[in-house]
């Protein structure tokens, strides 16, 4: 029986889509220091948010063991080039690329395609060098410059999220922000349902720092 | 470079030296089948020391490598933070030894970053036991490697120290340790020094005599050198984190003890 590509296609992105829009959502954004990566996470072990380098943080959110495998896929690509080449060599840019290929070939070749959208966070060494990569199950990658919303009902969150919060927000701004515009109206999240890090400008090398446990409780507060 | 993924069944896990292996780029491949090596032709470092204190551990080491007779480098690093809570110090053949510095470093960190969890203190001694067992045949072939690790244990709050020998021999030291070729003497100073529950200030001279101590009978290695301004690097491991003094603290450091040695001199000698 023929079917055209057209079909196939959007029979694809509908499945993958209908699999990220069960998950719970999650927030990019830059504020004053640099990165905020804020993600509704109901557990404290099956990390969506991660460290792949210095300066290079990472979101997924969706089918947890397919965007895992690709968090781990960054971190040693990251580790094995920041190893033969420099560790300032290592970049978002060209990891997000890597993530994009990767998703498209699962999206265009594999029966089943990833259900997984991912945000790649770097910090720049000067603010407006932040940058923050959303890639979408079929390979698309978009290069934000300010935020991002990956998961279940993005549209909403964004909308919520663009009211309350600017770029140059403090960090209890931003994660105010963020934490409201991810509960909506009817909910509120409290620090257990949440995984914040961020990547900061003051921290040394590594900048990626969880925010958790009693000081994510005063940042909400 | 691609996106490295495996099967679940090919899969390297969290270790870095594993992924290595796994695409051919493991470090000693280079090395296969070399002759042995006449040491006069890579630098050698020597002599560092570690001191556990009441607050965590000291580490310290010496500047100068040599080439046989030749002095190669006089202000080369021979102490390294391992990770946060850890720091490595290392003897022997510089180029090779550094190297095992950069991958045991490396190891910590993929392990932590792909785990979300970081290595025991005792899985981080273990990994470089495996490292300096891995060396083995470069060992034999006159590339000798033998470093010192220590840490703070957050689980058992406590600094700790551990000394290696040339196969892979870990043996965990309860007050201080001490490689390469001044260690005798290094390690004379801080065992007639050494007293239980030192503060850090107190370990930081014990060290930093030690290191004098050494250099003066030991050709290979360096001691202060005053009039460029190069000195031992110290560095500290608490509960804080690994912290690498800077040059004027030990500076401040080696004049106060030369002060004393100067003072002894004259003291001994009333004729003068």
């Amino acid at each position: 029986m023929y079917v055209s590509p057209e079909q196939i296609m959007k029979d694809k992105a509908d499945f993958a889509r209908k699999g990220i829009a069960r998950g719970r959502a999650a927030i990019g954004c830059t504020f004053a220091d640099g990165v905020l990566l804020c993600a509704e996470n109901p557990s404290n072990t099956l990390r969506k948010v991660s460290e792949i380098y210095d300066r290079i943080g990472f979101v997924g959110v969706g089918r947890y063991n397919e965007f895992d495998s690709l968090r781990k896929g960054g971190v040693r690509h990251a580790d094995l080039k920041g190893y033969t080449y420099s560790r300032e060599d290592v970049d978002a840019r060209s990891l997000a690329n890597l993530y994009a290929e990767t998703l498209g070939g699962y999206f265009t070749h594999e029966p089943k395609p990833l259900e997984i959208e991912m945000l790649v966070g770097e910090m720049g060494e000067e603010p407006d060098g932040d940058q923050l990569f959303h890639l979408l199950y079929d390979g698309t990658v978009m290069d934000m410059r300010t935020f991002a919303v990956i998961g279940g009902e993005a549209d909403a969150i964004r909308g919520r999220f663009e009211e309350t919060w600017s770029r140059d927000s403090a960090l209890t701004v931003a994660i105010g922000a963020a934490v409201t515009a991810l509960a909506g109206p009817e909910r509120r999240l409290s620090a257990d349902d949440l995984e914040v890090a961020v990547l900061a400008r003051p921290n040394s090398r590594r900048a990626f720092r969880r925010i958790e446990g009693d000081e994510l409780d005063g940042l909400l507060a | 470079m691609n996106l490295p993924l495996f099967r679940p069944e090919d899969d390297p896990g969290p270790s870095f030296l594993g992924l290595l292996g796994h695409l051919g780029l493991g470090p000693t491949e280079f090395f296969r089948g070399a002759a042995g090596v006449d040491p006069g032709l890579s630098p050698h470092a020597t002599t560092v020391v570690a001191v556990r204190h009441s607050e965590g551990v000291i580490m310290a080491g010496d500047r100068r490598a040599t080439s046989g007779n030749f002095i190669s480098h006089r202000s080369i690093e021979k102490v390294f933070p391992a990770d946060r809570h850890s720091g490595v110090a290392i003897s022997g053949t510089a180029g090779i030894a550094m190297e095992m510095v950069r991958l045991f470093q490396l190891q910590l960190e993929h392990y932590e970053k792909v785990e979300g969890k970081a290595l025991s203190l005792d899985g981080k001694a273990n990994q470089l036991s495996q490292m300096v067992r891995a060396n083995l045949p470069l060992a034999m072939q006159g590339l000798v490697v033998v470093p010192l690790f220590a840490g703070y244990d957050h689980r058992h709050d406590t600094g700790r120290l551990f000394q290696y020998d040339v196969t892979g021999g870990r043996y965990e030291e309860r007050d201080h340790a001490a490689t390469g070729s001044g260690m005798l003497h290094a390690s004379t100073v801080v065992k007639l020094r050494y007293r239980e529950d030192m503060t850090e200030d107190e370990a930081v001279d014990v060290v930093v005599e030690a290191l004098f101590q050494a250099a003066d009978e030991d050709s290979a290695t360096g001691g202060p050198d005053l009039i460029r301004g190069i000195y031992p690097v110290v560095a500290s491991i608490t509960a804080a984190g690994f912290e690498r003094f800077d040059d004027q603290r030990v500076a401040d450091r080696t004049t106060a003890l030369l002060d004393t040695l100067i003072g002894n001199q004259i003291g001994g000698h009333p004729s003068s």
